[in-house]
């Protein structure tokens, strides 16, 4: 079992934080790499890359969406519950090398992944410039951590209630077009990583991108998390999560990404009408 | 004497019940019901208690087969079960899942004129009963030897390397990835064939005998060998299985509706998700099936998609039937089923619609030429004889390769060529010290039994380095 020690609800609940024990994992995990979590006996596994890592108080901290029956099911767990089962850490670690100036993207929970490499790549000695984006101000995550782990942070609204109006893709223009840029890390929903990566390559800086695709086991063994990556399948649970910004199938992705949703709608509203009526 | 004798030859052997194939095609209970008493002591009474038993040579772990069938003919059931745990840890498995027509029973005299002794339903009879009448007494065990030992992988091969190395008195902790222990029988062989409480059932039987088993533990992630060896285990076992999926890099592979055996089964059988939604994990439910294969794990997935309610099922494979790996007995199970068999035909590429569904493939015929590698005749194309298949799933069931989360973390273990453990065939040993692997990790993919036998090889061998030395 492992328990929950802190939890937090941000963006008015939508999105939740939780430090969990799991001394293991947080002794072993680097940066970019994921867990899978386990509510309960009847649970669904759930991937999820790690927000940050504690080895000495031995816990991980994971920030993630509430969108189905799985992550609301998840959302009910408060401090001093436990998740019935947590592996990893899974999948590679983030390369962290110096390379001058980087720039960071990060859109939704997405900043969440991003906070340990964009910590990573400035202990490393690169000069991180940090541009996070949300639709409105109420939806943005991390912005004291996410300045604290960068050089100069940039702060985008789809409504422009704070910072910048309008989308991080943008602000990175602004700042690829100051030239310089050796290289991009972009993770978030999948069109904003698809719309930084199309960018990205007309400047012909290298970028890359965390995914997050449906799978089972996250050791290589089921091959439910095919992605497509310059031509050639690969798995991300094991060949990734990081790939190549450029060579990913965003379009084949996306539409794997909605294999079971009718099902997970229909699941979720059953859970969601059980739970209100308790 | 020879009258027993010769009453005995001409008793005909005892049927295995079987759920109707019409009510078992929609659920998920097991399709044998298993003998009775009386049908066990039926069956046993043909075995001719040869001195110089074939069976026992066809065993992979050397059953004492005449042994326990003879106590199950004398009504011992109790001697029966443990005089079957002194060779193998997994009674209640192996009746139900080993190949016996070309493993003990394929060796059974009886078998010459009639049909051979039915050792498995047998082996099965013994284990379910003492499940269910049984007086749980252990069997004995050796003092405690101080030393520890790692196994790597809960299935088949580690089950019976721990099982064996408990008993000789060593501290034994199995190391799983998943959240439940049994691997291949629990992720992948389906309920109807190997109910899962019985997995279950044979894991708290190791448990009891003092195996600790450790879940969610990724050896090549959350530690590796080297830190298992400094945590202070004496010597480790690794039985990770093959577990990679191998596709058939057709266009289109990565289409909805396209999954790896593994995938599904693991969906259908670990995670629960035939019962969907009453637990959280999804499983693709197809209208239209097709498996590509036809081995075991192909007709396992034909026939779990068929119990999801597939309104037709159909296994596509590129040879005739005569080359089909399956057990026969799998593949009259799947037919009775109503899995039809699409023999010689050979995918060569998926599609889908516009949302990137599968909604279809593209096949070939084949005929049967010269006889290739493997001593089967070569498949070759028929020219011009493309036809399309309907489908909204496809479950590719051709095989497994070798899994390098653990070997890739483990550079002084030697591979070979296809990333699979080279090890010295008798005992196990792998190139690095201290450290012993089998099971398909080893062979590629084989089946559970084999898996065991070399886990048998590989305990005595590990016992004879904790105790003599390397």
């Amino acid at each position: 079992m492992f328990k929950i020690v802190r939890r937090e609800e941000m963006t008015g609940g939508t999105v939740i934080l939780n430090e969990i024990e799991a001394p293991l994992i947080a002794k072993k995990a680097r940066p970019g790499q994921f867990v899978i979590l386990k509510a309960n006996e009847d649970g669904e596994r759930i991937p999820l890359t790690m927000a940050d890592t504690d080895p000495k108080k031995g816990t991980i901290t994971i920030i993630y969406m509430v969108v189905g029956k799985s992550t609301a099911l998840f959302k009910t767990l408060q401090v001093g519950d436990s998740y019935q089962d947590v592996i990893g850490p899974l999948g590679k670690a983030t390369h962290l090398e110096k390379v001058g100036k980087v720039i960071c993207v990060g859109g939704g929970t997405g900043v969440a992944v991003l906070h340990p490499i964009t910590r990573g790549l400035k202990e490393v000695g690169n000069d991180v410039t940090c541009i996070i984006g949300a639709r409105n101000k109420d939806l943005l995550i991390l912005e004291d951590e996410m300045r604290k782990a960068s050089h100069d942070l940039r702060i985008c609204t789809d409504d422009g209630s704070y910072g910048h109006h309008g989308f991080v893709t943008q602000v990175m223009q602004q700042a690829l077009d100051k030239g310089d840029i050796k290289m991009v890390v972009a993770i978030g929903p999948v069109p904003m990583m698809k719309a930084v990566s199309k960018i990205t390559k007309e400047y012909n800086v290298p970028t890359m991108v965390s995914l997050n695709p449906i799978m089972v086991d996250g050791t290589g063994m089921c091959g439910g998390c095919r992605v497509t990556v310059g031509g050639e399948t690969k798995f991300a649970c094991v060949d990734g999560p990081e790939f190549d910004g450029h060579k990913v199938d965003y379009d084949e992705l996306i539409m794997r990404l909605q294999a079971y949703q009718e099902e997970e709608r229909e699941c979720h509203k059953k859970f969601c009408t059980i739970r209100d009526a308790k | 004497m020879a009258d027993n004798k010769e009453k005995a030859e001409k008793k005909s052997r005892v049927p295995m019940p079987e759920q109707d194939p019409k009510i078992r095609a929609r659920n998920f209970l097991e399709v044998p019901t298993g003998y009775t008493v009386k049908m066990a002591q039926e069956e046993a009474e043909r075995c001719l208690q040869c001195k110089k038993p074939g069976c026992v040579t066809g065993c992979p772990v050397g059953v004492d087969i005449p042994g326990f069938i003879d106590l199950i003919a004398q009504g011992d059931m109790s001697g029966a079960i443990r005089n079957l745990w002194t060779k193998n840890a997994l009674p209640a498995v192996c009746g139900r899942v080993c190949p016996q027509e070309i493993q003990c029973e394929g060796k059974c005299i009886v078998g010459k004129k009639d049909a051979p002794v039915a050792i498995g339903n047998l082996e099965r009879f013994c284990a379910d009963y003492e499940r269910e009448h049984g007086t749980g007494e252990l069997p004995p065990k050796q003092p405690p030897t101080g030393k520890k030992v790692a196994v790597v992988g809960s299935g088949p091969s580690g089950l019976t390397v721990a099982g064996d190395l408990i008993t000789k008195g060593h501290d034994v902790t199995i190391l799983e990835a998943f959240h439940k222990p049994g691997g291949v029988l629990v992720y992948g062989i389906p309920e109807f064939r190997l109910p899962k409480a019985i997995v279950a059932n044979e894991v708290n039987f190791l448990s009891r005998l003092g195996v600790k088993v450790e879940c969610n533990a990724v050896v090549g992630r959350t530690v590796s060998l080297d830190e298992l060896f400094r945590e202070g285990y004496d010597a480790i076992y690794v039985g990770v299985g093959a577990g990679l999926p191998k596709f058939m890099n057709l266009p289109g592979e990565n289409l909805v509706g396209i999954l790896s055996a593994n995938e599904y089964l693991t969906r259908a059988n670990l995670m629960k998700a035939y019962k969907y939604p009453e637990v959280d994990t999804p499983i693709p439910i197809g209208k239209n099936v097709v498996v590509l294969g036809a081995g075991n794990v192909a007709m396992d997935s034909a026939r779990t998609a068929m119990r999801l309610g597939a309104e037709s099922v159909k296994i596509v494979y590129r040879r005739s039937r005569d080359e089909m790996p399956a057990r026969g007995a799998e593949i009259h199970h799947a037919q009775e089923e109503g899995i039809e068999l699409f023999l010689l035909t050979n995918p060569t590429r998926y599609i889908g619609n516009e949302k990137g569904r599968l909604t279809g493939m593209e096949c070939l015929r084949m005929e049967l030429g010269e006889p290739d590698d493997s001593g089967r005749r070569r498949p070759v194309a028929v020219k011009g004889s493309e036809f399309q298949i309907e489908c909204d799933l496809c479950i590719v069931a051709v095989g497994s390769g070798a899994n390098p989360l653990l070997t890739s973390e483990t550079p002084d273990m030697k591979l070979n060529k296809w990333g699979y453990i080279i090890t010295d065939n008798q005992a196990g040993k792998t190139t690095k010290k201290g450290v012993w692997a089998g099971g398909d990790i080893v062979t590629g993919a084989a089946t559970v039994i084999l898996a065991m036998g070399a886990g048998r090889q590989a305990a005595d061998s590990i016992h004879n380095y904790l105790t003599l030395g390397w």
